[in-house]
């Protein structure tokens, strides 16, 4: 089957900045697809690539098979949801939905017609006569959102489309997203840095640092089974485990992870495990987050609320299910 | 160690106030603050308020009276005769050419300044853009007569435009240019054709400036989200950047067009003898002693922009700012 987008070896470099470096990348026609990362990872360069803003310097992309290098943007059917959504303060909210089929020449009733439809899909009907500027920024979204779907793309960017919203209208957002995904078959490519965003929504996630891709896999497969410390450590924040400490448990001397919901923590006075001194405690609502001190090895770990926690500074024994133990690639 | 010291001595929860009449004046100052907002403005209200909107109005008062023809005198009655000597062909003459040379030049510097303006406001950085700012306003910090006198030299016959031409074998072309009735003459110095060049060049700044501001308030990835839609660059332009670049054009707009309607050095020094408004002002202030007429001709502009303004506004030009 062929590719929806697909990067053979491609590079960007902005004079020696490699920020996106020898990138391979085949994404699946209809799959909902994270491109996770830190800032400067190359997450976004790759999607301006995708998006024709950027050229690769080297290596080649495509498109449903066809090679998209030097072909512009006003030429690809690919549109983008922008981070700031980059809404056209000049016309109204239909006006702004109606653009692309405006300049491809589709006619004024039945663009406007195709408009209220995008925008009844996401659920702003009635809001055409309205200045962007009239509305929050939850209804921005949903109007970049509209305007970019009307085209019918065969692919759809987002960059980091709920950065700046408020947590609660976040959840709601990516639920919607996630099921427009999915009514509509479109390929959705995402960026973002938050990596609940990433697992909860995406299909597969690539994660980004340094401008090559680190991990690419389910999202299970990156938060159980990373294959790097810094993977481990930008999902989830995992424990990283030194060789030496991972030798004692596993007789591989290998770098591991240890998720910190995985890890149980006692009464130093019974029970064997490893010995540890609890540092401080950091209340989240639904769960308490343990720091803990092994042997100057910097540990953490989650408690459900309400469990009975022993005072900072105590001495306590954490015990972990060694298949949790996950060994990545890494070499040591 | 300091910071023991100062428990040592604890410092008070207020300050004494500063010593003598300034410590008083900051504090009456900061207790009323609408009393220092009219010492600020109290001096550019009465500056504007009478000195210059003052005298514009006599001036305005003097354009109602009209002159005794035999004695030459100014007769202090209120009439439209005046407006009525306004009206006749050779002063419409005037006008129309007046305004056709505004509009023409205000057209051709929003042409010329667009592309210099999006390039300043798009992609200048750093000294890039100091350099830009410095090319923008150097001319005007060089004194205007000389800049027209330059220019005099330069369109003459025996100027360096003439002599570039002949080199590049294109002096046929300025020639037949010439040789047209209305914007043609002995030479480009005293052609109107003159006068347009020197009023473009000496007004461009003005136009510049405002539309780079404007461009400079568009944000790139609204070109970039007109691309992303499907927009070639001609269509981004008409429907993106040349709709938020209009307040700009616009503002630029008032000054080369005003500007234009009230000069009389430049068609004086570079052009034909035909008249503009400004040198029948002139003539007729001076020479002519009609100072009703002149007083009724500078009503001319002042009226064009009070409707260039409104029909302005009317198009909405001033709803991005």
């Amino acid at each position: 089957m062929t590719s929806a987008v697909s990067f053979a070896r491609v590079s960007r470099h902005f004079g020696s900045v490699r920020a996106v470096d020898v990138v391979d990348l085949d994404i699946a026609p209809g799959e909902f697809f994270a491109m996770l990362g830190p800032s400067g990872s190359g997450k976004t360069t790759c999607l301006r690539l995708i998006a024709g803003f950027e050229q690769p310097t080297s290596g080649s992309i495509s498109i449903f098979g066809e090679r998209a290098e030097g072909v512009p943007p006003y030429r690809r059917n690919v549109n983008t949801v922008f981070q700031d959504y980059a809404l056209f303060p000049h016309l109204n909210v239909l006006d702004n939905v109606a653009y692309g089929l405006m300049v491809k020449g589709v006619g004024k009733p039945e663009r406007q017609k195709a408009a209220e439809e995008a925008l009844s899909l996401v659920r702003l009907p009635g809001y055409g006569a309205r200045r962007p500027s009239q509305l929050s920024g939850g209804q921005r979204q949903r109007v970049a959102l509209a305007r970019a779907l009307v085209n019918q793309p065969k692919v759809l960017l987002l960059d980091e489309p709920l950065g700046a919203l408020d947590l609660k209208l976040r959840e709601n957002m990516q639920e919607e997203l996630k099921s427009l995904q999915k009514a509509l078959g479109i390929t959705f490519v995402f960026v973002t840095h938050d990596q609940g965003e990433a697992l909860s929504m995406a299909d597969r996630v690539a994660v980004f640092n340094d401008g090559k891709i680190m991990q690419i896999g389910t999202p299970e497969d990156i938060y159980q089974r990373p294959k790097t410390r810094f993977v481990a450590d930008f999902v989830g924040s995992s424990n990283v485990l030194p060789p030496d400490f991972v030798q004692r448990y596993s007789g591989q001397h290998r770098w591991g992870s240890l998720r910190p919901e995985s890890i149980r923590i006692g009464r130093a006075a019974k029970g064997d495990g490893v010995a540890a001194r609890l540092v401080s405690t950091n209340y989240l609502g639904a769960t308490t987050r343990l720091a803990l001190d092994v042997d100057g090895l910097r540990l953490h770990a989650i408690m459900p609320a309400g469990a009975a926690l022993p005072k900072a500074g105590e001495a306590v024994v954490l015990t972990f299910n060694r298949d949790h133990l996950h060994l990545m690639d890494e070499p040591a | 160690m300091t910071l023991t010291a100062a428990q040592a001595k604890p410092a008070p929860a207020l300050l004494p106030r500063a010593r003598g009449l300034r410590g008083a004046l900051s504090d009456l100052f900061w207790r009323r603050p609408k009393l220092l907002l009219l010492l600020m403005l109290l001096p550019p209200v009465l500056w504007l308020g009478i000195v210059y909107i003052g005298s514009l109005f006599a001036l305005l008062l003097q354009s109602f009276f009209s002159i005794d023809e035999f004695s030459g005198l100014v007769n202090r009655e209120f009439t439209l005769k005046t407006y009525g000597d306004l009206l006749q062909a050779a002063n419409l003459d005037i006008i129309l050419r007046t305004v056709t040379m505004a509009a023409l030049v205000t057209f051709a510097s929003a042409i010329v300044a667009f592309p210099i303006a999006y390039y300043a406001a798009r992609y200048a950085r750093g000294r890039w853009k100091a350099l830009f700012y410095l090319g923008i306003m150097l001319p005007l910090w060089s004194s205007y007569l000389v800049k027209i006198y330059a220019w005099k030299l330069i369109l003459a016959k025996e100027g360096i435009l003439t002599w570039l031409l002949a080199k590049l074998h294109l002096l046929w072309l300025l020639d037949a240019w010439l040789s047209l009735p209305i914007v043609g003459g002995n030479s480009l110095s005293v052609s109107s054709t003159g006068t347009f060049i020197v009023f473009v060049y000496v007004w461009l700044p003005f136009m510049i400036l405002p539309v780079q501001a404007a461009l400079e308030r568009v944000p790139g990835n609204l070109v970039e989200a007109s691309s992303d839609l499907g927009a070639s660059p001609g269509q981004t332009f008409r429907n993106v950047l040349f709709p938020l670049a209009l307040p700009g054009i616009v503002a630029g707009s008032i000054f080369t067009f005003s500007l234009t309607l009230g000069d009389y050095i430049i068609p004086q020094i570079i052009g034909t003898s035909r008249l503009f408004i400004g040198q029948a002002v002139y003539s007729q202030q001076g020479t002519a002693g009609n100072i009703p007429l002149a007083a009724a001709f500078t009503v001319v502009p002042i009226v064009i922009m009070g409707f260039y303004l409104w029909g302005a506004k009317r198009m909405g030009a001033f709803d991005a700012l």
